[in-house]
């Protein structure tokens, strides 16, 4: 599976030398057009498309698990999450692993974009007006040179209810 | 120097060496009450282990430094340095009693009363006396150097650590070998790691081995490839490593007998018995962590034979047998699983006891019990709440006893069964697997998906047909149908070897939608089918999936956190091709069906839970119409409910009100259609008339069950083996070889009239006679209780005689009973007799009902004194009768008060 890690996260751009001067760096990846950012010491994959298996009776916003580097890593459907219409069927997913209570997840993306260090002056609290997954799941904005990052919050993200069904 | 010992001292080695730091920590920071518990804990520790070996040196002088600590903790003292002092010197004691002891296996002889009424004076709050060094041990070991603390791989120490196997000459033979062996440090020999390293490596074996396999399926492509050599080598030291891997984990299960002869020695002193104890196969391996579970259930096992199956010796002289009982503990391998037997010779269990505490706790019926062999009614210890013992002993008895025992042995995967004889002993045979880190497990594939499901519960593959028209006759030949699912309902069950199995389909009970849904079997279409047969405690049932693969071992990995609340899935795993695939629960799946509620008595032991009619003569068997109706299910009624079989034309149902009703015999007869709908394109209307005749009424009622189609009259045994599913149908029972379903006539009645059983008794307004029914069987209570009522009685239903005693002598009164013949313990000759002796219902009329009715044998009735003896479902016989009998009740009555 290595081979189909895009990036290794951590080496796109230097976290050693963690946000000083008021930077925080962000992995960009884009869900249904919209640009977000996930903190990059959040994550620690990337992957291109996974062979997912499919968990009967899980909660919709599993998308099922994949085996990476023989580690079972649940996929949740980022999509699904945010209220968003699924993908067109045949799409290519690309997913960014984080991990949550010593559980790995693997977040289903459209795409993941460049690594990104922004100032911190530039973030900006959630409008009021946002639907209510994005402001729960959104803990801010950045204003970009001509379009908005959204920044996730990955424990708000994977802290799935699995109240029995 | 035993293992108990070993452990001892390799544990306390590592506490004194982290109360050590530990104090120096607190000297510098005295309110750091976290370093304080962790110190208190350490040397509370010491204190109880050291009491538990019976080391009184140690457990003195580490009781003072507790009750030093103790106060600090109260916040009595602070932690002054001279306190701290004090405390490290009683350490220091320790060590080197403990280094003594290491090397010599006792605990050296020695004076600690200085240092005792030192730290007793710190612990009052008195400046302490000049803290005098150590005074030389009478065994010199001149200022022992603290023993080599042990390699900790672990960073956190409080984690659960294992010890890694350590095939070691016991330090106490070591230690002479080696000249001024004092080094020996008990721990030197074995390294602790922690769990959580063991396990990465587990992972990344498992990882290494996929990877291998990958690159095998890569090199088998290409021939005489350079890589060809070192793969194959590197597939060896693959395989040596995992099982090296592996074999950190495992443990010989002696280990965790280690306890049982001092258990064993305490219980024949507490209970005055001589017990002897058998170990055999204590090197038998398994995985730390199987070892780890069944600890505890063992020694309750043992404490049990002890306690229990063991007898006194004056009981066992009497019986003939040597005054000392024997417990034989017996583990070996068989398979992937590891059985451990454990046998006494005592006793037995006795299946007497087990039955009347099983009535009284009202864990089953008589009657239940009456079907039951005597291994299934043992096996009733197993249940929740049973404890034969009389008296509650501080050994066993608590009543948390085997069923705990049997849940923790089943949470592994493993199961439990016994074996007693009377006078002989028991043997209770635990087969639990090898680990739980990998199981076998059968790969199955239900709606373009796979699964695995444990070997284990596995209990055979059926491939059996669906659809399709059974072959003719199949009703007097069963064995021509071969595997054949029915339909009951549309729900799937399956005759196997003339048990009825349920049936689940996988697809189904997962939600799983198939990609392109297959075409829907059609009634005349062959289907072949797939069917796992699994075993879940006493139940079997089966799964239908799409295809079987193979059997492969798989690693089991819980599932993740979000998943958990899926009771279907027990884990999940990495197959070899890297695939992620969800193990199956089959006790999960069988509560989700329904399966397990089903109870203990439909055991596999291929007895019918409800007997009915009981046995095999001839009379035993009961009219029964078979009707079809919807779809191709057969359904059946007891002929003698049915008053006629009439089919009517299709002109001749009209409507009234909103229902059908037809014109019968002067008279407007309510139709039910049994499918819900009237199929008003049928030129004949087949119709069950369901009369009600009274007497002493205006008109009888009546109603009129719609079906689709009459098929046969059979005699057979009527044996429910499945309770209905849905209203209108009493249970399943297998009549003429097939599945077919059996109606509640009673919710039809409703169903036509839903006052039908109380208008009469109400619009009458008269008195209801109070008659009482004895009756084993759930079956025929339902069945007769409804008649009775619906014909103005006041009816009270019991499933035995013993019950219909104890009215009897609490004086409830009675005009007449209704019993049955066939009943387990009292039958109901000898109940009549009982009645007939003494108290307030010796000139009732009772009645008795049964399948057989000979001549001889309504003699044998009137002998015994029943005044009436009546055919079961011979409604109108019984009603008639009953009506004579209370008329000739009142008659006498009047006779008397006259």
């Amino acid at each position: 599976m290595t081979d189909q890690t895009m990036l290794a996260a951590r080496s796109g751009a230097s976290p050693d030398v963690p946000a000083s001067g008021g930077q925080d760096v962000f992995v960009t990846l884009s869900v249904d057009n919209q640009l977000c950012g996930i903190p990059v010491l959040a994550v620690r994959d990337v992957l291109g498309p996974q062979i997912i298996t499919r968990i009967p009776l899980a909660p919709p916003e599993v998308a099922g698990s994949l085996n990476l580097r023989g580690r079972i890593v649940t996929a949740i459907d980022l999509r699904r999450r945010l209220g968003l219409q699924p993908q067109p069927h045949g799409a290519i997913q690309m997913s960014v692993v984080a991990e949550q209570g010593g559980e790995l997840y693997a977040l289903l993306v459209d795409q993941v974009s460049e690594v990104m260090s922004l100032p911190r002056g530039q973030f900006e609290r959630n409008p009021p007006t946002l639907s209510a997954e994005w402001g729960r799941y959104s803990s801010g904005i950045y204003r970009l040179q001509g379009r908005l990052l959204a920044v996730l919050d990955i424990s708000r993200l994977l802290a799935l209810s699995h109240a029995p069904v | 120097m035993d293992d108990l010992l070993q452990d001892f001292l390799t544990e306390t080695t590592e506490s004194l060496a982290e109360a050590d730091l530990a104090l120096v920590k607190l000297e510098q920071e005295p309110g750091d009450t976290a370093t304080l518990s962790l110190i208190f804990r350490l040397v509370h520790t010491i204190k109880g282990t050291c009491g538990f070996l019976g080391l009184p040196r140690l457990e003195k002088v580490a009781h003072s430094a507790e009750n030093v600590l103790g106060r600090v903790r109260d916040g009595a003292l602070t932690a002054t340095p001279d306190l701290i002092t004090g405390v490290l010197l009683a350490l220091d004691r320790i060590k080197a009693i403990v280094a003594e002891l290491a090397a010599s296996g006792h605990e050296p002889a020695g004076d600690d009363t200085a240092l005792i009424a030192n730290l007793d004076a710190i612990s009052e709050g008195k400046q302490p006396a000049e803290a005098k060094p150590a005074p030389p041990a009478p065994a010199p070991s001149p200022s022992p150097p603290p023993p080599p603390k042990p390699v900790l791989v672990s960073s956190a120490p409080p984690e659960p650590v294992v010890l890694v196997e350590a095939p070691v000459v016991a330090p106490a033979e070591a230690a002479p070998a080696e000249a001024g062996g004092s080094d020996a440090s008990p721990a030197s020999q074995t390294i602790r790691v922690g769990v959580d390293v063991l396990e990465n490596l587990m992972t990344l074996v498992s990882e290494l081995v996929l990877t291998r396999n990958q690159l095998l399926q890569l090199a088998r492509h290409q021939d005489n490839s350079a890589f060809t050599g070192p793969l194959q080598r590197l597939s060896h030291i693959t395989s040596d490593l995992q099982e090296g891997v592996m074999k950190t984990r495992m443990q010989p299960i002696g280990i965790a007998w280690n306890k049982l002869p001092r258990i064993v020695r305490d219980l024949s002193r507490e209970l005055g018995k001589k017990i002897d104890l058998v170990m055999i196969g204590a090197e038998t391996e398994l995985d730390r962590q199987v070892l780890e579970l069944i600890k505890d259930p063992l020694t309750h096992m043992i404490r049990n034979s002890g306690d229990h199956g063991l007898e006194t010796p004056a009981e066992r002289r009497a019986a003939g047998k040597s005054e000392t009982g024997r417990i034989t503990l017996n583990a070996f391998h068989e398979g992937g699983h590891i059985v451990i037997e454990i046998n006494d010779d005592g006793r037995g269990l006795p299946v007497d006891r087990i039955k009347a505490k099983v009535l009284s706790k009202g864990l089953a019926t008589e009657a239940e019990l009456a079907a039951m062999s005597d291994e299934a009614i043992q096996r009733f210890i197993f249940r929740a709440g049973f404890s034969t013992a009389a008296a509650i002993t501080a050994v066993s008895g608590r009543g948390v006893g085997m069923d705990v025992v049997k849940t923790n042995i089943e949470r592994i995967g493993g199961t439990i069964d016994l074996k007693s004889k009377p006078g002989e002993g028991t043997i209770f045979t635990i087969k639990i697997p090898l680990t739980l880190a990998i199981v076998s497990a059968l790969i199955v594939q239900a709606a373009e998906e796979r699964f695995a499901i444990p070997q284990i519960s596995v209990v055979e593959l059926v491939r059996a047909r669906e659809g399709g028209t059974p072959p003719p006759n199949d009703a007097t030949n069963p064995d021509s149908t071969g595997s054949r699912v029915e339909r009951i309902n549309g729900v799937p069950v399956l005759r196997l070897r003339e048990r009825l199995l349920p049936l689940v389909g996988l697809d189904e009970l997962l939600q799983l939608s198939p990609i392109a849904a297959p075409p829907k079997p059609h009634a005349n279409v062959e289907n072949s089918l797939t069917i796992i047969v699994v075993q879940v405690g006493p139940n079997q049932m089966g799964l239908i999936v799409d295809r079987v693969f193979d059997t492969e071992e798989i690693v089991v990995k819980p599932v993740a956190p979000v998943l958990r609340h899926i009771s279907m899935f027990s884990g999940n795993t990495i197959l070899g091709d890297g695939s992620v695939i969800m193990i199956l629960d089959p006790s999960g799946i069988a509560r989700a069906s329904g399966v397990a509620g089903s109870g203990e008595s439909r055991t596999s032991n291929a007895q019918p839970a409800l007997a009915v009619v009981g046995t095999s003569s001839e009379t035993d068997r009961t009219a029964m119409l078979l009707f079809r109706t919807g779809t191709d299910d057969i359904n059946a009624v007891p002929l003698g409910l049915v008053a006629r079989l009439e089919n009517f034309e299709r002109s001749r149902i009209e409507v009234a009100a909103g229902n059908p009703v037809t014109q019968y015999r002067g008279r407007l007869m309510r139709l039910v259609p049994m499918s819900g709908l009237l199929d008003l394109s049928k030129e004949l209307q087949s119709v069950l008339v369901f009369t009600d005749t009274q007497q002493g009424q205006s008109g009888d009622r009546r109603m009129g069950l719609v079906v689709d189609e009459i098929v046969d009259v059979v005699e057979d045994y009527l044996n429910i083996e499945l309770s209905g599913a849905r209203e209108g149908i009493l249970g399943t029972a297998i009549i003429a070889g097939r599945a077919t379903d059996v109606i509640d006539t009673s919710y039809w009645l409703t169903q036509a009239d839903p006052n039908w059983f109380d208008m009469k008794a109400e619009g009458t307004g008269q008195h209801r006679p109070r008659v009482l029914v004895v009756e084993d069987s759930d079956f025929f209570r339902q069945m007769i209780v409804p008649v009775l009522q619906s014909n103005g009685y006041d009816v009270t239903a019991v499933p035995d005689a013993a019950r219909a005693l104890a009215l009897r002598d609490v004086g409830a009164p009675f005009e007449a009973i209704v019993s049955d013949i066939e009943m387990p313990d009292m039958d109901g000759f000898d109940f009549v007799k009982a009645v007939r002796a003494a108290g307030s219902w010796q000139h009732l009329p009772v009645i008795a009902l049964s399948g057989r009715v000979s001549a001889q044998d309504v003699n044998r009735g009137r002998d015994a004194g029943f005044t009436d003896y009546v055919g079961k479902f011979a409604k109108d016989g019984l009603l008639t009768s009953l009506r004579q009998c209370l008329a000739l009740g009142k008659a006498e009555a009047h006779r008397l008060v006259a």
